[in-house]
């Protein structure tokens, strides 16, 4: 399995190759990113696609599951199988092409079927970091999806036909979303940094309105004419122009927020996983438990101090000093966050380095932001006891929705199972196809409760292509998809919950929860 | 529809600044002429949808088939380079992969920058696909292709003189797409405002007042290093001994001020102006400018109108909307450019309102004029003797040049290929 290169002589050249996406998520995010192993399910245009935009930012390792021959139609669409690839393993030449892309991915790949492989070696799936299944049938699908949910690995099922696509999947593991403080624009000279002035303000309005904060309108208006008012004046009385006065004025809107925990924090606070600790619960719940102690606690009610500050207009030293109260206050945080956190795992007898107190930086750091997206099993979103029929009923009343695709292609996958062959394969029997569509589409509706959709229009359109795929909108949902596995493999960024499609005649795209 | 014509020829061009550096960039796709023989068969993967008509194709889709290996080509182009490419020309390298991994594809490199090519260059193809990392090259080629449109007698484009750009660019998680229909969709100047302005740091702050990592190394950057010249050069972001030179002394002034967190990554960053990128987002991006392309060419549905953002942080977000066309534009407007001005302006005020306005954000605009029947130079910045030559104008009023109120200045900058006139209005 994936184990990482030699680090220290690597580093530098390493760094350097990946500098422009280690910008955006940081080096334990690639360090995250050497360690994984991504499995692909089928090496289709789309499945080489997602690879190639996770092989060409180095991940760890990657192994192709992929029974099928190479076809003259493989070839024609697919980067990654060349013309003298027809006739041999698909997994095998597809694996070939794309470790030319990074030497320093490794990849291997086995000749079987998924079918096969849950047979023979059903433990085959359990150490993989992330699986992406593509134009899997529903058949072979639902116990992949199964066998994984059960471990917790994420599964990303992707499918590809003509101009729209449909990617469906259950997200699992907690995120972390790393999205930066915006820092603001500074203008050129003044004396006193604008949360100085704020606070200034924010005391004197207490002073006239004892045991309150400024939330209104009204409220914030006045606050804002108390800054004015402490503005320098001139001989005749007129406030002279100080840009950092104008920064504070600008800023009463963002930063005079009161201090809480936005919802999003406290729902994870209060979340069973987060109040049940178990020896088997995972480090971000016990992190996560560490910080509620804190917050009930020594912070008072407050998540760590973030530690970071805007830049505005201000003088060296008072802006240093400024930063530096942030900055120590903030560590006094993350040291009470990770005692707390070393505490559980004592209690819960697990080793000391499961938490490292890196580890709590970033996550105190950024536990304002933190999200804990669940998804749901494929099982459930196809079942009609369980499927979302409200949802998908309502959106299919919107004339604009992109709902009519999902079911419409939830439809081609049942036609595909019936008859082994896509509607409008073959000119013949392209009018009887339509026809045919059409009434599994609404014999699926009628399965949820919901009545016909009438959108003949797509029907039609949709075999004419005949399922055949385009390579520009792969690549395009192959980035996607892509993404959204370093997305779980960094825990950073915010993954799509759950089922995202795509019309590429429009660009336009939606995600539903299903 | 006026775009559609059969496709002879596909043009991509840089992905970098002013070289054709390529991203599957600068690369010239032959495939068939008009009066070539039978387009090759079409490739079986899109024969159904190439050979039937359906309910969202363009109104006068003729099925023709053809043409359509041409769209192949992708303008992302990292996964064309191998690490013993390195040196060599991208535009070379990402032609001879393609070349050799598609057969029946003709891809043409030119190691060259855009605006080495002239009209008749940019004249032969078909549709242009940019992938150009800087907002001027970006207007440099809007501009020319702009250039080309022939007009009939009511002002309407005529068919195969306007030739559709699409363009792309990512940042981080973030990117867009874009398809210009020239001379009927709104062009990249009239949506200038989409770009924001670059970020810079006021002079004062980093000399006097620095607070940020950010401000040390602009410092060194822009003040240190012309004063002491340690290399007798001007910086390259490229050489190591340059970097840490800056490195140095950044880490000196920051230490001096108190600041924390100038590393060599940071440095790098702000001297070489670094912008995240990853390869997921590029290949989606491209992707959806090579299915525009894809689009154009066959017919087989109607283009993205005409712009979509895609943002792939929270999620994957994308929005896509339609450009207004702006009547007063400088380059798709088909109106005289007026410039309003007071009478007793000077020259160089004149010349900050060319480069702060929304409409032409220029960069360093060169002015000529007519003065009784005779041609006058106002300012040229650029040829350093004309410079000094003219340098006593900017402070002269308008009146005191001897332009009167109507009177035609042109006016020629880096942002655009050909030189423009505005008339001056008095105010």
């Amino acid at each position: 399995m994936a184990s990482p290169g030699p680090k220290s002589p690597e580093q530098s050249d390493r760094s350097k190759k990946y500098d422009r996406q280690i910008r955006l998520w940081g080096e334990h995010g690639q360090s995250r990113l050497d360690l994984c192993h991504v499995c692909l399910v089928n090496a289709t245009t789309l499945g080489t696609e997602i690879l190639k935009s996770l092989v060409l930012p180095g991940i760890g390792a990657f192994t192709i599951v992929d029974g099928h021959m190479t076809s003259e139609k493989d070839v024609e669409a697919n980067f990654f199988l060349d013309s003298d690839s027809v006739g041999k393993s698909r997994a095998e030449i597809a694996t070939k092409l794309l470790m030319e892309l990074n030497s320093d991915v490794r990849g291997d790949f086995v000749d079987e079927s998924v079918e096969q492989l849950l047979n023979n070696s059903p433990d085959f799936f359990d150490n993989f970091t992330v699986v992406y299944a593509v134009s899997l049938p529903e058949r072979t699908l639902l116990p992949l999806s199964k066998k994984l949910w059960s471990q917790g690995i994420p599964l990303i099922v992707c499918r590809s036909f003509d101009l729209r696509l449909d990617k469906p999947f259950p997200a699992l593991t907690a995120l972390v979303d790393a999205i930066n403080l915006d820092s603001m624009t500074l203008k050129d000279h003044a004396h006193i940094p604008y949360v100085v002035l704020l606070s200034k303000a924010l005391q004197e309005y207490r002073k006239r309105h004892p045991g309150s904060h400024p939330l209104k309108k009204a409220e914030k208006d006045e606050l804002k004419q108390i800054l004015k008012d402490l503005k320098l004046r001139d001989e005749n009385g007129d406030p002279l122009e100080e840009e950092n006065f104008e920064e504070a004025i600008r800023a009463v809107n963002a930063e005079i927020q009161p201090s809480i925990i936005p919802s999003n924090v406290t729902d994870i606070l209060n979340d069973p996983c987060c109040i049940n600790l178990t020896s088997k619960s995972n480090p971000f719940w016990i992190t996560t438990r560490a910080l509620k102690d804190f917050v009930e606690g020594e912070g008072g009610g407050l998540l760590p101090v973030r530690g970071s500050l805007p830049d505005m207009t201000a003088e060296t030293s008072r802006y240093i000093s400024l930063l530096t109260a942030y900055h120590d206050q903030s560590q006094r945080d993350v040291e009470s966050v990770f005692r707390r956190a070393q505490q559980l795992l004592v209690e819960l007898n697990l080793p000391p380095d499961t938490i490292t107190e890196k580890d709590v930086k970033h996550f105190s750091k950024h536990s304002h932001d933190l999200h804990v997206v669940r998804g749901r099993s494929i099982a459930d979103e196809v079942d009609p006891r369980t499927a979302n029929t409200q949802e998908i009923a309502s959106q299919l009343e919107d004339p604009e929705s992109l709902m009519p695709l999902y079911v419409i292609m939830r439809g081609i996958d049942r036609f595909y199972t019936e008859h082994n062959i896509y509607p409008g394969s073959f000119d013949e029997s392209l009018e009887p196809d339509i026809v045919e569509l059409k009434s599994i589409v609404n014999k699926l509706l009628a399965e949820l409760g919901i009545s016909s959709i009438g959108k003949d229009d797509l029907i039609h359109e949709f075999c004419r292509y005949g399922g055949s795929e385009l390579h520009a909108v792969s690549a395009f949902i192959g980035g996607c998809a892509a993404q959204e596995g370093i997305k779980f493999i960094t825990s950073q960024y915010k993954p799509i919950n759950n089922t995202f499609i795509y019309d590429a005649m429009t660009a336009q795209s939606s995600i539903y929860v299903l | 529809m006026p775009w559609k014509r059969p496709l002879s020829g596909l043009y991509f061009s840089g992905w970098s600044v002013s070289r054709f550096e390529v991203m599957s960039g600068s690369v010239e796709m032959e495939v068939q002429s008009d009066d070539s023989p039978m387009p090759a068969a079409p490739k079986s993967w899109m024969r159904n949808a190439m050979e039937r008509s359906g309910p969202f194709c363009l109104p006068d889709f003729d099925h023709r088939p053809g043409a359509l290996h041409s769209v192949l080509g992708q303008i992302q182009v990292q996964f064309l380079f191998r690490r013993n490419d390195i040196g060599r020309s991208k535009a070379e390298v990402a032609a001879n992969f393609i070349n050799n991994r598609i057969p029946g594809v003709n891809v043409t490199p030119h190691f060259c920058k855009i605006q080495d090519k002239d009209e008749d260059f940019y004249r032969q193809f078909h549709v242009v696909v940019c992938g150009l990392d800087s907002v001027p090259a970006r207007r440099w080629m809007n501009g020319m292709l702009h250039s080309l449109i022939e007009y009939d007698d009511d002002n309407t484009p005529i068919t195969g003189t306007n030739i559709p750009l699409v363009d792309g660019g990512t940042e981080g998680l973030k990117g867009n797409a874009r398809v210009i229909l020239t001379g009927t969709s709104a062009c990249i100047e009239c949506t200038l405002g989409l770009y924001p302005p670059q970020v810079t740091y006021p002079l004062c702050t980093i000399a006097n007042t620095p607070r940020l990592p950010e401000h040390c190394i602009e410092y060194v950057k822009i003040i240190q290093w012309p004063k002491e010249n340690p290399y007798q050069c001007e910086i390259d972001g490229d050489d190591p001994a340059h970097l840490c030179w800056i490195h140095e002394k950044s880490v000196e002034r920051a230490s001096h001020f108190g600041i924390t967190g100038v590393d060599y990554k940071l440095v790098q960053g702000v001297v070489k102006n670094i912008i995240p990128a990853v390869a997921s987002t590029n290949a989606s991006i491209a992707a959806v400018c090579a299915n525009e392309v894809f689009k154009l060419a066959t017919g087989v549905c109607k283009p993205l109108n005409d712009y979509v953002v895609l943002n792939q942080s929270d999620g994957v977000y994308t929005f896509a909307f339609a450009n207004e066309k702006r009547e007063d534009c400088l380059v798709c407007g088909r109106k005289a450019n007026i410039l309003n001005i007071k009478e007793d302006a000077k020259l160089e005020e004149l010349i900050s309102k060319l480069c702060q306005d929304d409409g032409a954000r220029m960069k360093n605009p060169g002015l000529t004029t007519n003065v009784n029947g005779k041609q006058m130079t106002l300012y040229i910045a650029t040829v350093p003797s004309i410079e000094r030559q003219t340098r006593p104008n900017l402070k002269k009023t308008l009146t005191e040049l001897g332009l009167v109120n109507g009177a035609e200045i042109v006016v020629a900058d880096e942002t655009s290929p050909m030189s423009m006139t505005f008339k001056l209005n008095f105010i």
